[in-house]
């Protein structure tokens, strides 16, 4: 008895610490099996798009949980993905050997060209900045005229994988996301606990502190910048393929609001919180708009008692409630 | 005669029209203990931020192992092996102390840019950091989160930091602040089994600490060094026991 209580809390930790994300990706791996129920294109298609943004968000909580980088603008990165699709293939390029690579690309470059600017200021300057460049994306996007401007592109063939028609079904395309999200959260999740990840925690607790024993602050967080933004690339390459079309709403500074909310709503700081943030963001807004229209009425109140009552979000309340529940 | 481990050379700094650091020249010879003091306000953390990089000066050369460090930024400065402490408490507060120390271990061992492998269970990070936590008494503390440390437990901690970063020169600011009588004497404890090892400046106001520890005191006073000597010349001179050592020694 001692002994369980002694010896094994290290393991029992490591062992519960397991246990949500294995719950997690169990439930996403045996959807398919049960959406046959209830229109299975309707679920499948709802579950895909948590995944799509799941990815983006776990890509945010890198930023904002572990590194204390509120980022007002990673829309854009999913945006800048999903164009990669759009345009490549308006011009007849539909293999994900270019069109991936391509996405990934670019919103790193984008990251590391905006983060070398962002990264320069702190707290809410760092908030504005970020926002200005997810609007520069935005309005860029707008004003590509021969790319549909205002009212997007539509994708005519989804991503080919050497030509193999990778995405043929729904089934095809929520496995492959349900794949690279667990690709995304395994490379977070080794991130974060790597050599690499110690420093840039350190970054958020101390910068200064972090200085004097000689790490460049800086470097640290722009790495981390470009990994989050390459990875809202890859969710912005799924995104298009998934809705089979891309608009400059993708970028919109509510976008970026909407996946800061998922982050905050499922517990900053945990990986497993963002991919929960994003299912319970998605499934709310589509549960409460078939209620009403005026949907946002019943959830803005939501956020703030959230907010207010759980500020480690979902995970948080679940944490709290399995504390009582032992005592 | 050696050439010195630090050498800063008549170095000047002005906060608006307020003259902080005056025409400063001092040096630290290698295995020496240079202890500053000064009154409240006198600039001497003014001082140890423009030598560790936290400022720069308005005029002056900060010369560090012969090399030219006045513009070099904190992380550089601190990559050639000069480390501080913090007047006020710098830890990672959500870090276990452990992780405090191995981050300053490796911050002068191997790349930092490595994204696989978990970095809490490397033992070449973690013997050294234990090392340098047994040397401040924090041996027992390793897995306690550095926020719930008491005090001067924490200021323990900041000497360990310093330590585990194997520096050619140590920056110590007011290591004893606010720390209570036992935990006093135990940091005195602690840098005397350090003297020797490394070269350091010691800013404090523990006059007790200050005249058991050090090899040489330079006393500043409105940013100007007043006085520079042994213990026993800077206790006998007439300028600084008026100005300065007067009321402390009665």
């Amino acid at each position: 008895m001692a002994d369980i209580a002694t010896a094994s809390p290290a393991r029992r930790a490591r062992l519960a610490g397991n246990a949500l994300p294995l719950a997690i990706f169990l439930v996403f791996a045996v959807v398919p099996l049960f959406a046959g129920f209830r229109g299975e294109a309707y679920v499948l298609g709802l579950v895909t798009r948590v995944m799509i943004f799941a990815i983006a968000a776990l890509a945010l909580d890198l930023l904002v949980g572990y590194g204390a980088l509120v980022s007002f603008g990673h829309a854009a990165f999913i945006g800048l993905g999903a164009y990669a699709v759009g345009i490549l293939g308006a011009h007849g390029i539909s293999d994900m050997l270019i069109a991936l690579p391509v996405a990934l690309v670019v919103s790193a470059l984008f990251a590391f060209a905006t983060g070398i600017v962002c990264l320069r200021t702190k707290g809410v300057y760092f908030i504005m900045i970020t926002l200005a460049f997810g609007q520069m994306a935005y309005f860029t996007a707008s004003s590509l005229a021969p790319y549909g401007g205002d009212d997007g592109l539509t994708i005519r063939m989804r991503s080919t994988l050497a030509g193999f028609q990778i995405f043929h079904s729904d089934r095809a395309l929520y496995y492959v996301s349900l794949l690279a999200l667990l690709g995304a959260y395994l490379l977070c999740r080794s991130l974060v606990a790597s050599r690499f990840g110690r420093v840039y925690r350190g970054t958020r607790e101390n910068p200064l502190r972090l200085a004097t024993i000689g790490f460049e602050v800086y470097r640290y967080q722009l790495v981390a910048y470009v990994i989050a933004g390459a990875l809202g690339g890859l969710s912005g390459f799924l995104l298009a393929n998934a809705a089979e079309f891309v608009s400059p709403a993708y970028m919109s500074w509510q976008r970026s609001g909407e996946l800061l909310i998922m982050v905050i709503f499922g517990g900053m700081g945990t990986l497993n919180g963002a991919i929960i943030g994003a299912a319970a963001f998605l499934l709310l807004e589509e549960w409460l708009s078939g209620i009403t229209e005026h949907w946002k009425v019943i959830f803005g109140p939501l956020l703030v008692l959230v907010a207010v009552f759980a500020p480690g979000g979902l995970l948080g309340v679940w944490a709290r409630l399995r504390r009582i529940g032992r005592d | 005669m050696t050439d010195p481990v630090l050498r800063v050379e008549n170095l000047a700094k002005n906060f608006g029209g307020l003259r902080v650091t005056d025409d400063v020249t001092l040096d630290v010879l290698p295995g020496e203990l240079h202890a500053v003091i000064g009154p409240n306000g006198a600039g001497k953390t003014t001082l140890i931020n423009q030598i560790s990089g936290l400022l720069s000066p308005d005029a002056g050369r900060i010369l560090f192992g012969g090399e030219d460090v006045t513009r070099l930024a904190m992380h550089a400065r601190a990559g050639r092996g000069l480390a501080r402490s913090f007047q006020i408490t710098s830890i990672l507060p959500r870090f276990s102390v452990l992780e405090n120390v191995a981050l300053a271990v490796h911050a002068r061992s191997g790349t930092s840019f490595r994204f696989l492998g978990r970095v809490a269970t490397e033992e070449a990070l973690n013997a050294p950091a234990m090392a340098a936590l047994a040397q401040v008494g924090l041996g027992s503390r390793a897995g306690v989160p550095a926020g719930e440390l008491s005090h001067g437990e924490k200021r323990a901690l900041e000497l360990a930091i310093a330590l585990a970063m194997e520096p050619k020169l140590l920056l110590l600011d007011e290591p004893m602040a606010g720390t209570g009588r036992d935990e006093t004497e135990r940091l005195i404890a602690a840098l005397r089994s350090l003297k020797g090892r490394f070269p350091m400046v010691l800013v404090e106001h523990d006059m007790d600490a200050v005249f058991a520890l050090a090899d040489r005191i330079s006393v500043l006073i409105y940013g100007k060094i007043l006085a520079s000597g042994t213990p026993a010349q800077v206790r006998a001179d007439p300028a600084v026991v008026t100005a300065y050592l007067g009321e402390e020694l009665e």
